[in-house]
């Protein structure tokens, strides 16, 4: 009994994290160019997204999307799938809902780990 | 919402997306009105007006076989398709395509880097490849190529390339269709033909050499539609070991004429990279004795003011890949040429940097004097940095540019030429009564093309977002096209609604150009579904839509 549970757990926690390293990958890959932390790549203050998003907030919610408690897969679902301001929506062939779930994923972890 | 495909019954539509996804399975069919929202143009002309460019479903092929069956079905009920590779074609459209209710082939998950070589400097790649994934496959290997990117780093080399878009770096890189070498592309009939060295099965060169032997149809390809092209050969600049900028300013108006020839002539030899001029004015807006002189291009009264004021008419800054001795050699012959045709010409020494540069190198562009470049992007590094300028501010936290349109009229590549534009431009916009963000005598140039000018006119047409706005502004834009062509002025590129139009421009002969286009057309697409209209080019079965947009 003991035994099946700590598998159980043993196994979501591996698939979890599995999750939340594919989230990071495609954050970094589609995301991080204009939701990036730091200076923006060519020289400006901040990246684009982070950019809007300082503005959108000011100082009631974080700048940049990996420091964010609130965004569940559903969240960012209709973000990006409506598209988001300036933000284009992204089509499925280039962001499944999958790799949604696994932003997701890796938000919930950087977001406790960042601050 | 949804959409039908023209003179396509609802039946047949739904028999054509059944056969569709047995091609491509159910999962890569996209009929719901959510998942073709994406394939919308989010920054449109139209949006939710009844015309506009919206498909009536989207497929998403992930092998050459599924794009050939994909294109015999479309034969078969006769419905519109519209490629795109990444589809991010903002300024011009999006994935948007020309006609309401075509069938979007979306070549994205078609995303594989058959061949990269850092000894013969190419790549071969597949649509769906964006720059972002070419740099980092270059990257992850190692490899001593550099790519030739475009500010929004999402997009693809072929979509790009097939767009006519331009990047960054050396003369003959910049001009990402030129520097295609090689294409295979799936024809209306869903035959697939090779281009250049791909005609012959057994070469080793279809990357190397592009016009094989006999008539090169590679160039129908481009901004047209004659196919959809699978795989695209790019030549690579190898990687320089270092780079070099350099700043140079003249004190008169006049001196312009030969500051562009001489960098026409260092550029021309291979010297140079991309040069950037800008007017060194800008500043002297605020005083209104001067703002006067600059909006009537009186030239002795704005070099008098620029005199008392220390500043200079122009500025060129100039950049330079090689060797740190090559690159200081070049800068130096520079300075010699320029000091040689221009009296009271002025120097300053930029950085000297070895390749690559470092994260903080690119971002601090502006060392040591203020500098308009974008170091990122002459570095080949791609990124999206640049969407900054459609979005909010902090003068505007509300700003969204929805109107972001890129119109660029083809100048000749001298200053006298830039002259005579500034007046002509200046003239039109007064006529046409339309806003303008700068006084013309001050506007300079893009060199994007390495044989070419352009200049940005049309921009800041709208007054706002809303419908009756943008249809305003829309046409105000097909009516400076009209003035603008009148005086020689063509565009390189424009998004679907002003298609038709800018081919308008085009009419030596009675537009012998479109209708030679409009004869092949008929001939190797009789049913018209490869992206009818695009570039202006209406098939014999839609050419009743042609310039339907006017009627807006
Ligand atoms: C702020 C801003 C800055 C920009 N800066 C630049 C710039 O520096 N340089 C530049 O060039 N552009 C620039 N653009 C315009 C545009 O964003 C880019 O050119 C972008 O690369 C085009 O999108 P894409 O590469 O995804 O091409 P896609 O959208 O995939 O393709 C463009 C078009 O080509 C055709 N096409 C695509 N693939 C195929 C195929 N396989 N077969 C047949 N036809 C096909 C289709 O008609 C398609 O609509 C800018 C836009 C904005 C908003
Ligand atoms: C081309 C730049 C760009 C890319 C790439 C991009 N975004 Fe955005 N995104 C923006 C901008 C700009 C905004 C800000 C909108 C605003 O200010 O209202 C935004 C807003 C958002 C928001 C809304 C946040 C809020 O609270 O308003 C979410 C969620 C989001 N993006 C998620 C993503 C995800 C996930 C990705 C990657 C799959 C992504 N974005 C890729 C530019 C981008």
């Amino acid at each position: 009994m003991g035994l099946t549970l700590l598998a159980t757990t043993y196994t979501a926690y591996a698939q979890d994290s599995a999750a939340v390293a594919r989230g990071k990958a495609k954050f970094d890959h589609s995301c991080a160019p204009c939701h990036g932390k730091g200076a923006g790549d060519d020289g400006r203050e901040s990246l684009p997204g982070t950019y809007s998003l300082k503005i959108k907030y000011g100082e009631t919610l974080p700048a940049a999307l990996e420091d964010r408690t609130d965004l569940t897969s559903e969240v960012i679902s209709v973000f990006v799938r409506m598209g988001a301001w300036s933000m284009p929506p992204f089509r499925k062939t280039e962001l499944s809902d999958a790799e949604i779930d696994d932003i997701a994923a890796y938000f919930a972890v950087s977001s406790r780990a960042g601050n | 919402m949804a959409v039908l495909p023209p003179n396509v019954s609802q039946q047949q539509f739904d028999t054509a997306i059944d056969r569709l996804k047995s091609v491509v399975g159910d999962e890569w069919v996209f009929t719901s009105d959510a998942d073709i929202h994406a394939y919308r143009d989010h920054f449109s002309y139209i949006k939710d007006e009844p015309n506009e460019l919206i498909p009536c479903a989207a497929v998403g092929p992930d092998s050459v076989e599924q794009v050939q069956a994909i294109v015999r079905i479309a034969n078969e009920f006769q419905i519109p398709l519209y490629s795109i590779s990444t589809g991010k074609n903002f300024a011009y459209g999006g994935p948007s395509p020309n006609v309401r209710g075509s069938l979007t082939v979306d070549l994205k998950r078609m995303d594989r880097v058959l061949e990269v070589d850092d000894k013969r400097n190419f790549a071969l790649v597949e649509p769906g490849v964006s720059y972002i994934d070419l740099y980092n496959y270059i990257q992850e290997r190692g490899l001593k190529v550099w790519i030739d990117t475009p500010d929004p780093g999402w997009g693809s080399p072929i979509g790009n390339a097939l767009d006519h878009g331009i990047g960054y770096t050396l003369g003959p890189y910049r001009d990402h269709f030129s520097a295609h070498c090689g294409m295979e592309v799936v024809l209306p009939d869903g035959e697939i033909l090779r281009t250049g060295m791909g005609a012959m099965p057994a070469s080793d060169s279809w990357q190397e050499y592009k016009h094989g032997f006999g008539p090169d149809p590679a160039g129908l390809f481009g901004q047209g539609n004659f196919g959809i092209v699978t795989k695209m050969g790019f030549r690579l600049m190898p990687q320089p070991e270092h780079w070099r900028n350099g700043l140079i300013t003249v004190p008169r108006r006049r001196d312009f004429i030969p500051m562009v020839d001489t960098v026409n002539y260092l550029t021309d030899l291979g010297m140079i990279g991309e040069p950037w001029y800008s007017g060194g004015l800008q500043a002297l807006m605020n005083n209104t004795e001067f703002a006067e002189a600059a909006n009537n291009f009186n030239e002795e009264e704005m070099d008098r003011q620029a005199l008392a004021a220390g500043l200079p008419s122009w500025r060129v800054e100039l950049q330079f890949y090689g060797s740190e001795g090559t690159t200081l050699a070049n800068w130096e012959y520079a300075k010699e040429l320029m000091a040689r045709n221009i009296p009271g010409v002025q120097f300053t020494d930029g950085e000297s940097l070895p390749v690559p540069l470092t994260d903080e190198q690119i971002q601090k562009s502006s060392t040591p004097y203020e500098s308009s470049m974008r170091r990122n992007i002459t570095q080949g590094r791609p990124g999206l940095g640049i969407w900054y300028m459609t979005g909010r501010t902090d003068f505007n936290p509300n700003a969204w540019n929805e109107t972001h349109i890129g119109l660029f009229s083809l100048v000749g590549r001298s200053g006298e030429a830039v002259f005579k534009a500034q007046r002509d431009f200046a003239d039109i916009s007064k006529r046409l009564d339309m806003p303008g963000f700068f006084p013309n005598s001050l506007a300079g140039p893009v060199n994007w093309y390495q044989n070419s000018f352009l200049m940005g006119n049309g921009f800041g047409a709208a007054k706002g977002n809303s419908p009756q706005q943008k249809k305003d502004a829309t046409i105000l834009l097909r009516r400076l096209l009209e003035e603008n062509a009148k005086l020689g002025y063509g565009d390189y590129r424009a998004p679907p609604i002003l298609q038709d139009d800018v081919a308008d421009q085009y009419s030596f002969n009675n537009n012998i150009l479109r209708r030679f286009n409009e004869k092949l057309k008929n001939a190797i697409d009789p049913n018209g579904i490869i992206s009818p209209g695009r570039a202006g080019i209406w098939p014999e079965a839609y050419a009743d839509l042609r310039g339907s947009h006017r009627e807006d």
